[in-house]
């Protein structure tokens, strides 16, 4: 399978990337490099075998549902590009 | 110089004191040890890997350095030992690849998209380093998001290898930079394999996500382990490939490498998929013996057109294992050439969902735009790099609706074979599987990948197969090229047998003996 260039610039909004229009032919060529490497996988007989869900067998702990930590609004925020109020602010997203 | 000092000191009756510089060329052990009988301090030890840091500028390994912090930590060790108290890497400076969240120093993946993110926590990893007594001297260069084999796609530039090809051009130039066509370290640990051989630092951290760990090894001279999926904690790691990223050392020497990870190691609650089981005594296993272990060669390792030079060194690591008393077995892993092709479909998927949290609304950096959208779509693209972004692409591709079972699915099927390949063996008897590290010796800067990602993506063929059965592996320096660069042996073990490869290497690193870089050509 290859992709063609509507399929790269939909990828890019779904991967939410800009890509700028000159640059989606490149971007095409390396993607359907490596969709062709793995179109080897088509010469395996995959027919009745499960697909890996954990490479260890090991069920998934659960821990009690209580709080564990908390009061640290200030340092969650502390890294936030803006902020106010100890809340994350991002443009304006309801009309 | 040094004949002249311990005279004068014999003179005036001192203590005969070392020569600082010197202290950077021991092992980790043998610092340990050194400290034990007082022969020195930590502080002098962090004051030497700090003084062979500054002049190592031009290898660019460090992507920042803690001297401060490492001379507290070596301070706080000297009262410790001096009480005759410390843990078991008391004093012990080491370098923590960028990607392991370090509690008030600044940790960035590599990556312009995370800025000068300052974590407010500490990694399982690195905490239990710090818990033992460990010094940091700073954090080290990485591919961006570990996404890489050369080390060539960090924002914060390439790393040097300190080796070079006998007869290059590659040289510190007037201005301290290097002049020449360098070669790669590997990657994408490339400033934790650089750091080790060059001597800045005792020992390194690294992740492994497709051969992270034990390919920058082989291109260095250095060990390094991958150990078993869940026997690192993945807690305060940034995320790459969930089930395939693993932390493990970079060491000198095998035994340096089994000390570290004992104390990386451990059951963590935070991490869902660490292994709630007890962490052997790693460092008891080296020099343990090998007879009678039976010993795996795959011939589907025996790739077309593999350089003799490979081939050579595989035959040399099954003479010295068969010589330790094990036993050679011709084993079958039909799977083996489908592990790459499919670790390009599960590693970047992976990817696209992990590095969908970097939005430019909680951390790291922001460009603005007319809209959220607009902002997301503007902030990724410039703080990505192009590797990290063909990844996503790929990642969101593969995952979309209506291609999810051709290749995500698929790969998982193709995963469980591969895993199947190697518990088939390991059922037959077999204690370990025996292969080359890489395909080459290391390369120069921009040799490969260019043009072709997949050129690249091929450095990993031997290593990605143990990722994706989940496996530990080792890489341990066993020979040299034609040029006198370093080769690697790779041993893959059985879940969670990281001992036995400990053991194995032991007997690969005592017939080949060490390989050092000699003169230290950039200081």
């Amino acid at each position: 399978m290859s992709v063609d260039l509507a399929t790269v610039k939909r990828v890019a909004h779904l991967a939410r990337i800009a890509v700028p229009e000159a640059d989606l032919p490149k971007l095409q060529g390396e993607l359907n490099a490596i969709l062709g490497f793995v179109e080897q996988l088509d010469e395996v007989d995959v027919s009745g075998v499960e697909p890996m869900t954990s490479v260890t067998p090991m069920a998934m702990t659960q821990r009690q549902d209580v709080v564990t930590d908390g009061e640290i609004a200030d340092r969650i925020v502390a890294n936030a590009p803006v902020s106010e109020d100890n809340f994350f602010m991002v443009p304006k997203v309801v009309e | 110089m040094r004949q002249e000092r311990s005279a004068g000191s014999s003179q005036f009756n001192l203590p005969e004191t070392t020569d600082v510089t010197d202290l950077t060329r021991l092992t980790l052990t043998e610092a340990r040890d050194g400290l034990k009988a007082k022969t020195f301090s930590a502080t002098d030890l962090a004051k030497a890997h700090i003084a062979a840091i500054e002049k190592a500028r031009a290898l660019n390994a460090f992507v920042l350095e803690t001297p401060e912090h490492a001379l507290k930590q070596a301070a706080a060790s000297d009262a410790r030992l001096a009480k005759g108290e410390g843990g078991p890497l008391e004093g012990l400076p080491l370098g923590i690849k960028d990607l392991f969240a370090t509690e008030g120093v600044r940790t960035t993946a590599c990556s312009k998209i995370l800025g000068e993110f300052i974590p407010a926590y500490e990694s399982t990893v690195t905490s239990q380093l710090w818990r033992d007594g460990a010094v940091m001297l700073g954090k080290l260069n990485n591919d961006e998001f570990a996404m890489g084999s050369s080390n060539e796609t960090s924002a914060f530039g390439n790393v040097v290898n300190p080796w070079r090809r006998s007869g290059s051009n590659v040289g510190a130039g007037g201005s301290g930079a290097i002049e020449g066509n360098h070669l790669v370290p590997g990657g994408s640990s490339g400033g934790s394999a650089a750091a080790v051989a060059a001597d800045l630092c005792l020992a390194a951290t690294a992740t492994d996500t497709g051969g992270s760990i034990r390919q920058p090894a082989a291109f260095t001279g250095t060990v390094g382990i991958k150990p078993t999926y869940g026997r690192c904690s993945r807690w305060g790691t940034v995320a790459f490939a969930s089930s395939l990223d693993q932390a493990g050392p970079i060491g000198k020497t095998v035994r340096d490498s089994a000390v570290m990870l004992r104390s990386m190691a451990g059951y963590d609650a935070k991490d869902t998929t660490s292994a709630n089981l007890a962490v052997p005594d790693y460092e008891a296993a080296v020099g343990r013996s090998v007879k009678g272990m039976k010993i795996g060669i795959p011939k589907e390792y025996r790739l077309d057109g593999m350089s003799p030079e490979i081939e050579a060194l595989w035959q040399q690591g099954i003479a010295w294992l068969k010589a330790a008393g094990a036993e050679i077995v011709n084993i079958s892993l039909p799977h083996t050439k489908y592990a790459l092709p499919a670790y390009y479909i599960v590693a970047p998927a992976e990817a696209s969902s992990n590095l969908a949290r970097y939005d430019g609304v909680r951390y790291g950096l922001r460009v603005p735009g007319r809209d959220i959208v607009e902002m997301y779509e503007k902030t990724r693209a410039e703080g990505f790099g192009a590797e990290v972004k063909r990844r996503i692409m790929i990642g969101t591709y593969v995952l979309s609706a209506g291609y999810y079972d051709a290749y995500y699915l698929k790969a998982q099927k193709v995963r469980t074979l591969i895993k199947r390949d190697f518990e088939l063996a390991y059922a037959d008897g077999i204690d370990a599987v025996l292969t080359p590290a890489t395909p080459s010796a290391a390369f120069g800067i921009g040799e490969k990948g260019s043009s072709d990602p997949v050129e690249m993506y091929l450095n990993d063929v031997f290593t990605v197969t143990v990722n994706m059965a989940g496996l530990p592996g080792i890489a341990v320096p066993a020979g040299q090229d034609a040029q006198g660069l370093p080769l690697g042996l790779q041993l893959i073990g059985r879940p969670f047998d990281e001992e036995t490869l400990f053991s194995l290497g032991q007997v690969i690193e005592d017939a080949a003996g060490r390989f050092t870089v000699g003169e230290k050509w950039w200081a």
